[in-house]
C-alpha cells in the first residue's frame, strides 16, 4: 500500500507536483498515467526518497521509505533514468546493491535469470542496449522481493516479447499481493496490464478509476454520420447536450445522442443517411481528452468522462464540472 | 516463469527473520565490491603505484648522477628521503581524480539513484566510500612509498648521500608519504560529493593542491612567508620533509592540518548529500 498524501514538489520557479494524493492498494497493477512532464517520474522518485517533496509525504505500508530497514526489500524501483555504472557488470552491480543488505549471492543469480540476463551478466552495463537495460533494471527492483514495486515505464525499449514478459510479471507481481504501480504514456499498454489508473496532469490528480470505468466511459456515443445535407441535419441535432465536429462537406461526428435518435431526426426531416455509425473513442483518444482537459482548464477541473453512478471505484477529483455531474448520483 | 520466492507480501517480519537490512558494515563491504569491479580504478591504481616507485627511483638516479655537478646550496639542502619520494606528486593526481570519482562517477552514469534507494540514510555511502577508498590508498601507497625510498636510496648509494629509516624524521617522512595520498584521497571523495561532476571536482582539487601554491609564489615574501605554511598543499607535505626551512610547519603539526581540511570538506559533503534531492 502506498499512501501519497498532499504531495507537492517544487524545482525553483517550476512546480512539478502539485498537492497530489492518491492511494495504491495492494494485489492489482495500478497504472500511473499522464502527459510528458505531467510530474510522474517526480512522484517516483518522491516515494523512494531520492528528492525531498517541498510539502506533503508518502507513507509506504504505513511507514516513510527512509525509515525501512531494509528498503530493497520493502520497495523494489525501477527509475527512469539508467541507475547503472557504465563500467560495471551487471552481476557486480546486483551484487553491490545486494550486499548493502547482506542479501545473498544465490539471490542476485536468481533474478539475473528471472530477468533473462545470464547470457550477459559478466559484461559491461556500459554496452547493454536499451532493453537490457531495463531489464537489468527490472532484476534490481526484484532483487530484496520487495513487497511493493515503482516501475518508471518499464516497457521503454522493449521489443513485443519484452513487453509481454513485463506485462505478466507485473501481473503475477500483482496476484501475489503485491502492491504495484507503473507508469506509463500508452493508455492501451496501461489498458491490457492495469486494474486501476491515477492520471496526472500538470502535477495535479485528474482521475482516479478503474480501468473498466474507464474503458465504459471511453466509449460513450460519438456516431460518425454521412449525410448530404449534413448542414441542415446539424441545425436539427444541435442542443445543450450535444456537440457535434464537422469532418469534410458531408460528415458529422455527433456525440450525446444514441444512434437510433440520430435516424429518427434525419427520417422525420426526410435528410438522407449514406452512413449512420456508433464509433468508440479509442482509448487513446479519450486519454487525449482527459489529459487535454487538464491543461485547459489550469485548475484541474475534471474529466469529460462521466461519472459511473453508483460506483464507488469510479471517483474523478478536482472542479466544478464534475462536481454538477455526480451531484446527481451522489444524493 | 522462475518464481520469485516462496515469500509473499507484506514481508516486513520475513526480512527481519532473514536478517537483511543496511549495516555500516554491509555497505563498506558493497562500496569495496564497488571499487574492485571497475577496470578504470584498478588502472588508475595501478598507475598511482608505477609513480611512486618508478618516478622515485628515477629522480634519485638522476641526483646522483648529477652530484659532481650540483652546487653548495644544493649540497646543503639535499633531502635523500623527500627525493626517493618524488612520485609523489604524480601519483597524487591518480589518487586524487580516482577520489573524486568515487561520486562523481556514480552521479555521471546515474549509478547514485541506485545506491541512495539502497541506503536512503545516504551518510553510511560516505563514510563507506571514504574508508575504503582511504584503507586501499593508505595500503597500497605506504607499500609504495617504502619501496620507492629503498629503491631510491639504492640509486644515491653510488655517491654516499643516501639515508637510512633510523636517521631522524626519516621513518615518519616515507610513511608520510603513504598518509599524504590517504588525505588526498578523502579530499577527492569529498570534492566529488560535494560538486558531482568529474571535471569540476578534480579543477578544485588541483586547483588548490597545484595552483594555489603557484599563484601565493607571485605574493610579496611577507605574505607568502605567512600564507604559504597553511596550504593544504603546504601542509601535507610537511608530513614526508626531512630538511625542511624555516617557515614549514613540523611534520606531524602540518599533516593534522591537512587533516582538518579534509575533515571540513567531508563534513560539508554529508550535509549536501543528506539535504540535495539526488
Ligand atoms: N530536477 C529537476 N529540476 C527542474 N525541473 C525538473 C526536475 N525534474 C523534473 N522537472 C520538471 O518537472 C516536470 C515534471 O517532470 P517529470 O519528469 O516528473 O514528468 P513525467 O511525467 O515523468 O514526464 P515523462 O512522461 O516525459 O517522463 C517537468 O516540467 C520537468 O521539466
Ligand atoms: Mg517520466
Amino acid at each position: 500500500m502506498i499512501e501519497v498524501q498532499g504531495l507537492t514538489k517544487r524545482y525553483g520557479e517550476k512546480l512539478a507536483v502539485s498537492e497530489l494524493s492518491f492511494t495504491v492498494r495492494p494485489g492489482i497493477v495500478t497504472g500511473f498515467l499522464g502527459p510528458n512532464g505531467s510530474g510522474k517520474s517526480t512522484t517516483m522518485r518522491m516515494i523512494v526518497g531520492l528528492d525531498q517533496p517541498s510539502e506533503g509525504s508518502v507513507l509506504i505500508n504505513g511507514q516513510r521509505y527512509r525509515d525501512f530497514r531494509a528498503p530493497l526489500c520493502e520497495v523494489g524501483a525501477l527509475l527512469e533514468a539508467r541507475s547503472v555504472h557504465t563500467g560495471r557488470s551487471a552481476y557486480n552491480h546486483l551484487l553491490a546493491l545486494a550486499q548493502t543488505h547482506g542479501i545473498p549471492r544465490r539471490r542476485v543469480s536468481d533474478v539475473i535469470e528471472l530477468a533473462g540476463l545470464a547470457g550477459v551478466a559478466r559484461k559491461r552495463a556500459g554496452g547493454f542496449s536499451l532493453g537490457m537495460g531495463q531489464r537489468l533494471g527490472i532484476a534490481a527492483a526484484l532483487l530484496g522481493d520487495p513487497g511493493t514495486l515503482i516501475l518508471d515505464e518499464p516497457v521503454n525499449g522493449l521489443d513485443p516479447e519484452g513487453i509481454r514478459w513485463i506485462r505478466t510479471l507485473l501481473q503475477d507481481l500483482a496476484a501475489q499481493g503485491r502492491t504495484v504501480l507503473v507508469s506509463s504514456h500508452l493508455m492501451s499498454e496501461m489498458a491490457l496490464t492495469a486494474e486501476h489508473l491515477v492520471v496526472i496532469g500538470q502535477g495535479r490528480l485528474i482521475a482516479d478509476m478503474s480501468v473498466a470505468d474507464f474503458v465504459a466511459g471511453a466509449s460513450e456515443n460519438v456516431v460518425h454520420v454521412r449525410s448530404p445535407r449534413a448542414p441542415e441535419l446539424r441545425d436539427l441535432l444541435l442542443s445543450a447536450d450535444v456537440t457535434i465536429r464537422a469532418d469534410g462537406v458531408d460528415v458529422l461526428e455527433v456525440s450525446g445522442l444514441p444512434s437510433a435518435r440520430i435516424g429518427d431526426v434525419a427520417a422525420a426531416a426526410g435528410i438522407p443517411l449514406h452512413e449512420l455509425t456508433p464509433r468508440q473513442a479509442s482509448l487513446e483518444e479519450a486519454f487525449m481528452a482527459l489529459t487535454h482537459d487538464a491543461v485547459e482548464y489550469h485548475g484541474g477541473s475534471a474529466s469529460t468522462l462521466p461519472h459511473q453512478p453508483g460506483d464507488g471505484a469510479a471517483q474523478a477529483v478536482g472542479g466544478a464540472h464534475l462536481e454538477t455531474h455526480g451531484a446527481g448520483a451522489r444524493s | 516463469m522462475t518464481t520469485l520466492t516462496g515469500v509473499g507480501p507484506g514481508r516486513g517480519e520475513l526480512t527481519a527473520k532473514a536478517g537483511y537490512g543496511v549495516t555500516q558494515r554491509r555497505v563498506l563491504l558493497s562500496e569495496w565490491t564497488k571499487l574492485r569491479s571497475l577496470r578504470s580504478t584498478l588502472f588508475s591504481l595501478l598507475a598511482a603505484i608505477v609513480f611512486v616507485v618508478a618516478l622515485g627511483i628515477l629522480i634519485s638516479w638522476a641526483q646522483a648522477s648529477h652530484w659532481d655537478q650540483a652546487s653548495q646550496i644544493d649540497r646543503l639542502t639535499f633531502d635523500p628521503t623527500n627525493t626517493s619520494l618524488s612520485g609523489v606528486f604524480l601519483a597524487q593526481l591518480a589518487i586524487g581524480v580516482l577520489g573524486v570519482l568515487m561520486f562523481s562517477g556514480e552521479y555521471g552514469t546515474g549509478m547514485i539513484r541506485a545506491t541512495i534507494t539502497a541506503v536512503p540514510h545516504r551518510l553510511p555511502v560516505l563514510w563507506a566510500k571514504s574508508i575504503v577508498f582511504a584503507v586501499v590508498t593508505f595500503v597500497l601507497m605506504t607499500v609504495s612509498s617504502f619501496v620507492a625510498f629503498f629503491g631510491g636510496q639504492a640509486m644515491l648509494s653510488s655517491k654516499h648521500i643516501e639515508t637510512t629509516l633510523g636517521h631522524s624524521g626519516v621513518l615518519t617522512a616515507v610513511v608520510g608519504g603513504g598518509l599524504y595520498l590517504t588525505v588526498v584521497a578523502l579530499l577527492g571523495v569529498a570534492l566529488g560529493a560535494l560538486v558531482r561532476s568529474t571535471a569540476g571536482g578534480i579543477a578544485i582539487l588541483f586547483g588548490v593542491l597545484l595552483i594555489l601554491p603557484l599563484i601565493v609564489n607571485f605574493l610579496p615574501s611577507s605574505w607568502y612567508d605567512n600564507i604559504d605554511p597553511y596550504l593544504p598543499s603546504s601542509a601535507g607535505q610537511a608530513v614526508f620533509a626531512v630538511v625542511r626551512d624555516s617557515s614549514s610547519m613540523a611534520p606531524w603539526t602540518g599533516f593534522a592540518l591537512f587533516c582538518g581540511y579534509a575533515a571540513v570538506l567531508l563534513a560539508a559533503a554529508a550535509v549536501v548529500l543528506r539535504r540535495r534531492d539526488a
